[in-house]
């Protein structure tokens, strides 16, 4: 209990409680009429507020405390009910271990029950298999946007950048690709992937290779692709080579070709796996 | 009437005596003890909230097209998960703020379980006899962290579907079991449109109920072992000094649960958060930009950034990059603390029971390691927004993140070098210490003033 006298805090917390009430009324009362986040938000606020002043108030000015003592118990039982309970148990563990047979037979059929009910959790998910090494990309796949309109040799300036798939796999997850338009000159194509990029069209695995974000952003002037989540840089002009952050591979490139009638075409799968690294990649 | 009642029960089951101790029960006064309150009252009112918009959310990845009063997204196409979250912003009346409480109860939640851990941590309460409640709190820790990460992720939105991208990831990374592991909890290659559902599970039932359990195993133990003191006039080992539970301590525990409530409904009303209608639905081949998760897991998302770009191969198999900063890190930081009581009694053979709480400066050494500590996930956290401060330095993001990984390295030795000597300095001085501070003191620091 304070020194402050005795009316003066039971005149603050009846105004907190005043405060309280009217705010709850006016609570209603937006409820009725539509309600606005804000002023819901503000009256729960004034509501709340007028209470627990009222609460805290009322205990440290009006209400005795902090000079009550209480004796602690030890934590441990009696010596004596220690020595019972040891009893007890000897007395049925010997029961028990009479039937040593019966007793490892219980704990066997437990246990092989308990890895029976474990099998359930493999109804979970597919088998992983090869899937993580698939993706909707085949020899001749042809390239579309994300609108499924067909990607032509016209289609990006040098500079351009556009998120694609192959056709009738538009949003599959694991077969984005990003595809952006190089100057050729300022293009270096690693050894045996010479023919993969025709008039400077370069595609990539979109998904980044450290957790498998969307590699969304392209700098044209530094032909480097960001990955916006843990900010890894891949250099397009040299095999999206990660050259800052965290991602330890390159984005797997797609090798493409471009038909008889401009259109782009897939002309093989990816290079590698596409997305981050896992376990059991040889 | 009140008497009317209790004698009715009491005739049942004889609830008397019992009733007349725990109601005369002395619970110490300090303002430090009521943190772990404020989390239980925020656990109370996430289950308030959360019920709410139970009625409202469809954990459906099925595909419809919007067409709800929120016109910028009129006529896309997301998921029964997402709509059913923007349809509860806009549409529901208190939809928006219900929502908001809930999201910001979560992070004060968890951010005043850390506090309260602190506090148990920098005081010794940990110490014999309180070991296995220590080990309950930090698996509440996980819990919550867990449960928080589960709940973010149930709208569908573009910034939270990258997360469980990312989560995805982190769990083909596990060697060994990894592929399995992600398939399982996903259903499939990402995404395999069953993550929503399962999350919804194992967020408003399971671990909500886990939970509840481990709280009231919580509490149940302190209330058998009585709480902890600090040191002063007429406290001993063997007594409690404070405020009976009736009426004094319920008086100021109900005041604190209202103080709580009444923040997160200013904070629910006035302050916006995770407001999914400007990320958009997720596809899987965008991105939000910048993107970062909640706090509560940036110290994982901060290692994801600045780990170097290390990865392992063995046997023919690969060692991810992600497993050394999201699974073996967070695993060791957990491991540790569950460990801490042990680890420390290694040190000081001090395998006596305690009732009396150190002071902070009692103890220069453990003290200057966990400020070293929370230094070391300070850092982790701040370098979750290495992007951000890149680019409001104009700096490149590679400097920052050299910058964060020699601070990671540097600072926390630093930091618990000072405080170490601090400490010591204060406790040589035999100056009063920090649990003297009161709670006025820390709100109007300089009265005088």
């Amino acid at each position: 209990m304070s020194d402050r006298s005795p009316r003066r805090s039971v005149k603050s917390i009846v105004l907190a409680l005043l405060l309280s009430i009217a705010s709850s009324v006016g609570l209603v009362i937006l409820y009725v009429r539509g309600g606005q986040p804000q002023l819901e938000g503000s009256l729960i606020a004034v509501s709340l507020g007028g209470l627990a002043y009222a609460f805290i108030a009322w205990a440290h000015r009006l209400l005795p405390g902090g000079r009550f003592v209480q004796e602690r118990e030890p934590h441990r039982s009696s010596a004596s009910d220690r020595r019972s309970l040891d009893r007890d148990v000897d007395a049925t563990e010997d029961l028990i271990e009479r039937r040593g047979l019966l007793a490892g037979l219980l704990a066997g059929a437990a246990g092989v029950l308990g890895i029976a009910a474990l099998l359930p959790i493999r109804s979970l998910g597919s088998a992983p298999g090869e899937s993580l090494l698939a993706t909707a990309w085949k020899k001749g796949s042809r390239v579309v946007g994300e609108d499924g309109s067909l990607v032509t040799d016209l289609t990006l300036d040098v500079g351009g950048i556009l998120t694609v798939f192959p056709e009738g796999s538009v949003g599959r997850a694991d077969s984005q690709v990003v595809l952006v338009r190089v100057n050729l000159d300022d293009f270096q194509a690693l050894p045996g992937r010479e023919n993969w990029s025709p008039q400077g069209y370069v595609a990539y695995s979109k998904i980044c290779t450290h957790a498998g974000c969307p590699v969304g952003l392209y700098q044209p002037e530094t032909r480097e692709l960001f990955c916006p989540c843990h900010q890894s840089v891949f250099d397009v002009a040299d095999g999206a080579r990660p050259t800052s952050g965290p991602a330890a591979r390159p984005l797997p490139q797609l090798p493409l070709e471009i038909d008889a009638e401009g259109q782009l075409r897939a002309s093989g799968g990816f290079s590698a796996p596409v997305g981050p690294s896992f376990w059991s990649e040889k | 009437m009140v008497k009317r009642a209790t004698r009715w029960v009491d005739d049942r089951l004889g609830t008397s005596s019992f009733a007349q101790s725990a109601l005369n029960k002395v619970f110490p006064d300090h303002w430090s003890f009521m943190l772990g309150e404020i989390a239980l009252y925020c656990f109370v009112i996430l289950v308030l909230t959360g019920t709410f918009l139970t009625f409202f959310f469809h954990a459906s990845e099925n595909a419809v097209v919007y067409h709800g009063t929120y016109a910028p997204l009129y006529g896309t196409k997301m998921s029964e998960a997402y709509e059913s979250v923007v349809r509860l912003s806009f549409d529901v009346r208190v939809g928006l703020v219900m929502r908001q409480i809930h999201h910001w109860a979560a992070l004060v939640f968890i951010a005043s379980i850390v506090v309260h851990l602190c506090r148990v941590f920098f005081t010794g309460a940990f110490r014999r006899p309180r070991e296995i409640n220590w080990m309950i709190g930090v698996t509440l820790l996980i819990l919550a962290i867990f449960n928080g990460f589960t709940g973010y992720s149930l709208p569908d939105d573009l910034l939270s579907g990258t997360g469980l991208r990312i989560a995805y990831s982190i769990a083909l990374s596990v060697p060994f079991i990894g592929t399995w592991l992600a398939f399982l909890l996903f259903g499939g290659e990402f995404p395999a449109h069953q993550i929503i559902s399962r999350l919804f599970v194992l967020h408003v039932m399971l671990v909500p109920g886990l939970i509840l359990a481990l709280l009231a195993a919580h509490l149940a133990i302190i209330w058998r072992q009585k709480h902890t003191q600090f040191a002063g006039p007429g406290r001993t080992e063997s007594n409690v000094v404070g405020s009976k539970l009736w009426p004094t301590y319920t008086f100021k525990s109900m005041g604190l649960f209202c103080a709580v409530f009444a923040v997160l409904g200013a904070l629910g009303g006035l302050a916006q958060i995770n407001p999914i209608w400007l990320y958009g639905p997720f596809i899987p081949h965008a991105v939000a930009s910048p993107a970062q998760p909640d706090y509560y897991l940036g110290w994982v998302e901060g290692a994801l950034r600045i780990w170097p770009a290390w990865e392992f191969h063995v046997f023919g198999h690969t060692i991810p990059e992600v497993f050394l900063p999201a699974v073996a890190l967070p695993s060791l930081t957990f491991l540790l603390l569950y460990l801490w009581p042990f680890i420390e009694r290694r040190f000081t053979k001090d395998d006596g029971s305690h009732e009396l709480l150190d002071d902070p400066t009692d103890r220069p050494g453990r003290s200057a390691i966990g400020a070293g500590v929370l230094t070391f996930y300070g850092v982790l956290l701040l370098a979750a927004s290495n992007d951000v401060i890149a680019r409001d330095l104009h700096t490149s993001v590679s400097g920052v993140t050299a910058g964060f990984r020699v601070a990671l390295i540097v600072l926390p030795p630093l930091v618990g070098a000072l405080v170490y000597r601090w400490f010591l300095a204060v406790k040589v001085s035999g100056a009063e210490g920090i649990s003297h501070v009161s709670f006025k003191q820390i709100v109007h620091p300089h009265p005088e003033a």
